[in-house]
C-alpha cells in the first residue's frame, strides 16, 4: 500500500531542515572569519568579551555590529549607536515584507523563531528557495539555515574573542560571500523586470558604496524593486494594450 | 563607556533589530502595505543579493578599481559566467576562489 502523506511529513520536514543547513554551508566560508574579526576587534576596542559577545547573541547582524563596535571605541553617545544600528539593519523590514506572506498561516511561534533567525544570509537562501522549490516546509528549510548561521555566528565570535583572528587575509574567504550570492541571484532573474531589478540595484549600490550606514544596500533595493514593479506595469500596459486593439 | 551603557546598547540595538526583523511577519498586517508595494515585493531578492555582490567586485576595498590589478573584478566575472551556466553555488565558488587565489599568486 502507498505511504499516506502524513507518514511522509516528518521525514520531508527534516529534509528541509537539513537542506537548509548544506545551503547555509558555502556561505559560512565567509561568515566564520567575518565573526572571528567581530570578536577579535571587539575586544582590542575595550569592549568587555560578555558584551563582545552579547552584541553577536542578542543584535546578531554582523555589519551592524563592526560599525556599533567602531563607534563604541570611538566613545560614541550610545543613542547614537543604537539609532546607526537601526539605520543599518533598515532592510530587515523588506526582508520580512517578502517573507511574511509566505510565513502568514505559521504559528506565532515559528514567526518569533524565524524572525529572530532573519539574517541577510538566511533571507537570501530561503528566499530564493520559496521561488525554486516551494513547499509546505520551506519554514524547516529557514529554521535549519537560520540555527547553523546563528550558531557558527556565535562559536566563531568567541574564538575570536579567546584566541583572536588567525585565519590569513590572503586567503581572502570574505569573498565566498558576493560568489555564493552571485549563485543564488541567477535563479532569480526569471524575467526582464528582475533583470532591471538586480541590474538598476547593482549599480545604484556600487555607486553610492561610499555612502556610510551601508546606506547603499538600502537605496539599491529600494531602487531596484521600484524600476522592477514600473517595467512589469508597463509590459502590462503594453499588454493589454494589445488585446484591446481595434 | 561604562559596563551599563554598553549594556543599554545591546539590548536597544536588539530590540530595534528585532523588530524591523518582526515587522511584516509578526507586527503589521502585510495587507496594509499598497497592493503595488506587495507586487514589488518579489524583487527584493534580485535587487539586494545585485546591491551586496557589485560593491564587493568594483570597488573591493573601499575603492573605485577598473584596473586588470581588480583581482576580485576578474575572478567575479569569471564565476558570474560559472553561476550563470552551472547554477551550482560550490562551483562558483570553487572557480571564484581559485582564480583569485591563482591571480594573486600569479601577479
Amino acid at each position: 500500500m502507498a505511504p499516506t502523506s502524513p507518514a511522509n511529513e516528518p521525514s520531508s520536514t527534516r529534509m528541509e531542515l537539513i537542506q537548509g543547513m548544506l545551503d547555509q554551508l558555502p556561505i559560512l566560508l565567509g561568515v566564520v572569519p567575518f565573526g572571528l574579526i567581530f570578536g577579535a576587534l571587539a575586544v582590542s576596542f575595550g569592549i568587555p568579551p560578555l558584551l563582545a559577545q552579547g552584541f553577536s547573541l542578542f543584535i546578531f547582524a554582523g555589519s551592524a555590529q563592526f560599525i556599533a563596535a567602531g563607534l563604541v571605541a570611538e566613545g560614541a553617545p550610545p543613542i547614537v549607536v543604537v539609532l546607526t544600528i537601526l539605520v543599518v539593519n533598515l532592510r530587515h523590514v523588506l526582508y520580512s515584507a517578502n517573507l511574511a506572506p509566505h510565513f502568514s498561516r505559521l504559528p506565532g511561534r515559528w514567526k518569533i523563531v524565524l524572525s529572530w533567525l532573519l539574517t541577510d544570509e538566511a533571507f537570501a537562501v530561503t528566499s530564493v528557495r520559496y521561488q525554486k522549490n516551494p513547499s509546505r516546509h520551506t519554514h524547516w528549510y529557514m529554521l535549519g539555515t537560520g540555527m547553523i548561521l546563528w550558531s557558527s555566528w556565535q562559536v566563531s565570535t568567541t574564538l575570536g574573542i579567546a584566541v583572536g583572528a588567525s585565519i590569513p587575509p590572503g586567503w581572502s574567504l570574505d569573498f565566498a560571500l558576493p560568489l555564493t550570492f552571485m549563485a543564488l541571484l541567477t535563479p532569480t532573474l526569471i524575467d526582464r523586470p528582475a533583470w532591471a531589478a538586480a541590474l538598476s540595484a547593482g549599480l545604484l549600490s556600487v555607486l553610492s558604496a561610499g555612502l556610510p550606514y551601508k546606506l547603499n544596500l538600502l537605496i539599491g533595493a529600494v531602487c531596484g524593486v521600484a524600476l522592477g514593479l514600473a517595467l512589469e506595469m508597463r509590459q502590462e500596459r503594453q499588454a493589454s494594450g494589445e488585446g484591446a486593439g481595434p | 563607556m561604562s559596563e551599563q551603557a554598553l549594556w543599554a546598547i545591546v539590548l536597544s540595538g536588539m530590540l530595534v533589530t528585532y523588530a524591523m526583523r518582526l515587522s511584516f511577519i509578526a507586527l503589521i498586517p502585510i495587507a496594509w502595505l499598497p497592493p503595488l508595494l506587495q507586487r514589488g515585493l518579489r524583487f527584493v531578492p534580485p535587487a539586494i543579493l545585485a546591491a551586496i555582490i557589485t560593491p564587493e567586485l568594483l570597488r573591493p576595498f573601499g575603492v573605485w578599481d577598473f584596473s586588470f590589478q581588480n583581482h576580485r573584478l576578474l575572478a567575479g566575472l569569471l564565476a558570474a559566467m560559472v553561476a550563470w551556466r552551472f547554477r551550482n553555488t560550490w562551483l562558483t565558488i570553487g572557480v571564484g576562489m581559485g582564480a583569485l587565489w591563482l591571480l594573486s599568486l600569479v601577479s
